[in-house]
């Protein structure tokens, strides 16, 4: 069933509590987070504690200072990269050089240290700090070329990609794409075609009358007319373009930890598969022009069964408001 | 015998010229003099840094709250339009007031602040040089940049997209938004203001990579010139390699607009990537442009506070030749989601990596520099060492943004935003107030007040911090990069920036009043107001300088420190 309101606590099933875990998942700083957001929320007219630290699922959550939820494989070695070995490496690094610092302005000042050395070099030292980070950029770079292999490689059934695992060969298993989705950007709203059925319908983004009277409930400047429904489960091939007059805009869905520029003359191609049903907003994410803004990107994923159903009344009808009838409402 | 003519009128002219120095207008407009050739450059530099600061005071305005405030009514009052007009019409000045400031800062204040002023002034009295290679060069170097700035501001005022005023293509002006999407001539006058501002600064780049390589003084070989000299040398050779790059994209761009080419059009088997490319080839060393003087600013600096000599010198000189070279060879990183295979991605983020180990090595040099140091607290020091952490901040988030793999999350949102502003706007900038608080006794012969300095420091230091690390949190959650308006989710966040922005100003305005104390109060400040931690040649002579100085070149010895 696709979610009315999906559930944003930080307690969902899939998160490994166990020591390391919550070390290379990053719930450490999500709650280092949230605790210097709660001190910070305490300050008048900011806001009130439970808003700030949520995550949000598909959309940011008032006060997020966090990537948002992973749904995909994808945004699943995103997070593990980005909270699990670059949070850590760079917060070490600021708090070392931090560190040396507050050492140099209370033992090295004029009063504590009225006589300066005269040191001017010291191999040893140098070659540390050539080699450590040199060290440390190798860490990195392993599971970062995981990490963006994995991005640019569509799926064929066969390969294993990282998941959270970021350190490991690859363990999760991605079927071959069976839907291919071509996304056009157009000023200012989005076209997409089911390419293997043929049929192609306009998104546009709704204004505040429209929400009300349409969607009640959706975000502001997130909501669209038509969203692109594709199936849980299953690997889309998004194909990305943009009208061969237009501008250059780009496709995103934070959720599922994709971003590829739509070119005029260029047909890029990135893939995702949803693990999770509901509503995944994204945003155009090129400057092209005045409502660069207001071109949101609105993705619903529902079951198969719903999916199959849908594309078939598409197929029949050539419209899209008798196909998405046969969904639930949002 | 018209030669000898010649030869004698110059003769005669060049002795007249000794004994008179030029005044009123004719010393400034005319001006072939190093000094006050820098000091035109730093009024410049200011002049456009407010009105930089102001158009992001704009924008930080409408960002405060979710929705659109401001610009439709700014819209309605420079343009005379209303209603879903002025709406229109405000959304895509917003845009025009993000493409502005940025290349206002980027051209018109950072530029010419540090090549323009700081080199400018700085660099010759460093090697013991009369004056630079090319004066009149430098002339026409610094006044070809009020009419470039002034074409900017004029495109703001000449259709860009059809029935809009002003070119919102951002500072990067990616075609076809650039071209087909800006049919009026506003995109005209952005790309004549660039060839212009980029004349100017081969110009003023030929002329301190000569100065620099032949006038040094006697016994100051390269390895013995300060640090800041090396900055100078380094940039003004990235200047040179970078900018004729650029001249060529955009020249390929005027001509796509204007001469029927297709250069950047797929319609005619052109290309829009390809600008990327060229704009990137020119623009990732741009962003060192920017920040190498300031380097050797603040070696100077914590060297001259810590009472002790710069550490590692020679690694601190080809660690900046270093990143300038591997500068070149990491431009498409700007550019991960445009479509670029797997391969040439792993090797931008490779190559991109690179570039953290010789900033690191400068980064712990400076701190070794203090180390043992009996250092005075000084305000050129404290802008310094608020340099060095902020400047740590933002380019550990290069790192992250240098995997391409992470970049997916990032590319294109606050967290880039972010980023750059850490290692420009509190980087670069911070390295140009404490030059500025440095070297301001000598430039003006006045002490300006500690307090005032220090009060504008710890101000600015709150108010940038403000500005731009929620917007760390920001790019994380997903909000794009130059959005008028936002998902309200993002409320927060924004409002703590606008808040910080508010803060900056009030910093200005203490760094203004400060400047006006310091000049009207006159507390002379002597040859070298810092004491024996200031050791290079400009402490020499008197504050401000003489017109003319070194008529007897200073010889140095083989024994000096750096």
């Amino acid at each position: 069933m696709p979610q009315k309101s999906p559930s944003f606590s930080l307690g969902a099933s899939r998160q490994n509590l166990s020591i390391r875990g919550y070390i290379v998942t990053g719930q450490f700083f999500k709650k280092m987070g949230a605790i210097a957001a709660t001190a910070l929320a305490l300050l008048p007219s900011m806001a009130s504690a439970q808003e700030i630290g949520a995550v949000g699922r598909g959309h940011p959550e008032p006060g997020q200072f966090h990537l948002q939820e992973s749904v995909t494989p994808i945004m699943d070695s995103i997070v593990a990269f980005h909270d699990g070995i670059l949070m850590w490496t760079i917060s070490l690094i600021v708090l070392l050089v931090l560190a040396l610092l507050v050492v140099i302005v209370v033992r090295f000042n004029a009063k504590a240290n009225p006589v300066p050395a005269r040191f001017t070099h010291n191999t040893l030292v140098e070659i540390i700090w050539t080699v450590v980070p040199i060290l440390v950029l190798v860490v990195i770079a392993i599971p970062s070329f995981g990490v963006l292999s994995d991005q640019m490689t569509i799926p064929d059934g066969e390969r294993k990609y990282l998941g959270a695992n970021v350190f490991s060969m690859g363990e999760v298993d991605v079927p071959a794409p069976t839907l291919t989705v071509k996304a056009s950007g157009e000023q200012w709203y989005w076209n997409y075609e089911y390419v293997d059925q043929g049929v192609a319908f306009d998104s546009n983004m709704l204004n505040d009358d429209e929400i009300a009277a349409l969607k009640p409930g959706q975000p502001r400047l997130l909501a669209v007319n038509n969203e692109l429904v594709v199936p849980v489960n299953t690997t889309v091939r998004m194909q990305i373009t943009a009208s061969p007059s237009g501008v250059i805009h780009a496709f995103a869905v934070p959720s599922f930890g994709i971003k590829v520029d739509a070119v005029p003359g260029r047909l890029n191609e990135t893939w995702f598969n949803s693990r999770e049903t509901g509503m995944f907003y994204g945003q155009c994410s090129e400057l092209c022009g005045k409502d660069h803004a207001f071109m949101p990107i609105g993705v619903r994923v529902v079951t198969a069964e719903e999916f199959e159903t849908f594309i078939a009344a598409f197929e029949e009808s050539r419209d899209y408001t008798v196909a998405v009838a046969t969904l639930p409402a949002l | 015998m018209a030669n000898t003519a010649h030869l004698e009128a110059h003769a005669t002219g060049h002795t007249a010229h000794d004994h008179h120095t030029p005044t009123g207008w004719r010393r400034w407009v005319f001006s072939t003099n190093h000094k006050d050739i820098g000091i035109m450059y730093l009024v410049f530099a200011i002049i456009s840094g407010v009105v930089g600061g102001l158009l992001s005071g704009a924008m930080r305005l409408e960002l405060q709250e979710p929705g659109i405030q401001i610009f439709h009514g700014l819209a309605a009052m420079a343009y005379g339009v209303e209603g879903d007009a002025a709406l229109d019409a405000g959304k895509h000045m917003f845009n025009v007031f993000v493409s502005a400031h940025a290349l206002i800062m980027v051209f018109f204040t950072v530029m010419p602040a540090t090549m323009g002023g700081f080199a400018n002034y700085f660099a010759p009295l460093m090697i013991g040089a009369p004056d630079t290679a090319f004066p009149r060069i430098n002339n026409i170097a610094f006044w070809l940049l009020p009419p470039a700035l002034l074409l900017t501001v004029m495109s703001m005022f000449f259709e860009g997209p059809s029935g809009a005023l002003g070119f919102g293509g951002g500072w990067t002006a990616y075609p076809p938004l650039a071209t087909s999407g800006h049919p009026g001539p506003a995109t005209d006058f952005v790309i004549f203001s660039l060839h212009v501002a980029g004349i100017s600064s081969i110009l003023g780049a030929i002329n301190l990579i000569t100065t620099i390589l032949n006038m040094r003084a006697p016994g100051m070989t390269l390895h013995k010139m300060p640090l800041f000299a090396w900055s100078v040398l380094v940039t003004a050779f990235l200047l040179l390699l970078a900018l004729p790059v650029l001249a060529g994209a955009i020249t390929m761009m005027l001509t796509d607009r204007n001469f029927g080419t297709t250069f950047f059009a797929p319609e005619g088997g052109g290309d829009p990537i390809l600008y990327q490319h060229l704009f990137w080839f020119f623009g990732h060393p741009e962003v060192y442009i920017m920040i190498l003087p300031g380097f050797g600013i603040i070696s100077h600096i914590v060297a001259t506070f810590s009472r002790k000599p710069v550490f590692g010198y020679m690694a601190m000189a080809y660690a900046m030749v270093a990143i300038g070279f591997v500068g070149f060879v990491v431009w498409a990183h700007h550019m991960y989601t445009t479509g670029l295979s797997l391969d040439v991605q792993r090797y931008f983020v490779a190559a991109t990596m690179v570039i953290a180990v010789p900033t690191g090595v400068k980064i712990f040099s400076w701190i070794a520099t203090m180390w043992g140091g009996s250092i005075t607290f000084r305000t050129p020091m404290l802008w310094a060492i608020g340099f060095i952490f902020l400047f740590t901040v933002g380019g550990v988030t290069g790192v992250v943004l240098a995997n391409a793999g992470a970049d997916r999350a990032l590319h294109d949102t606050y967290y880039v935003v972010a980023h750059f502003h850490y290692v420009l706007s509190l980087g670069a900038v911070f390295s140009i107030f404490a030059g500025w608080y440095y070297w301001f006794p000598k430039m003006f012969g006045y002490m300006y007040s500690e307090f005032l300095g220090k009060l504008h420091f710890w101000v600015m230091f709150i108010g940038v911090n403000l500005i731009f690390f929620p917007q760390h949190f920001l790019g994380l959650a997903g909000m794009p990069r130059r959005y008028v308006d936002y998902p309200d989710a993002f409320a927060l966040w924004n409002r703590v920036s606008s808040i910080g922005y508010y803060i900056t100003f009030v910093a200005m305005v203490i760094f203004f009043y400060a400047t006006w104390e310091a000049v009207r109060k006159k507390r002379l400040a002597g040859d070298n107001p810092w004491g024996d931690g200031a050791t290079t040649l400009e402490w020499t002579l008197s504050s401000p300088p003489p017109f003319h100085q070194f008529s007897t070149l200073p010889r140095i010895d083989s024994k000096d420190a750096h």
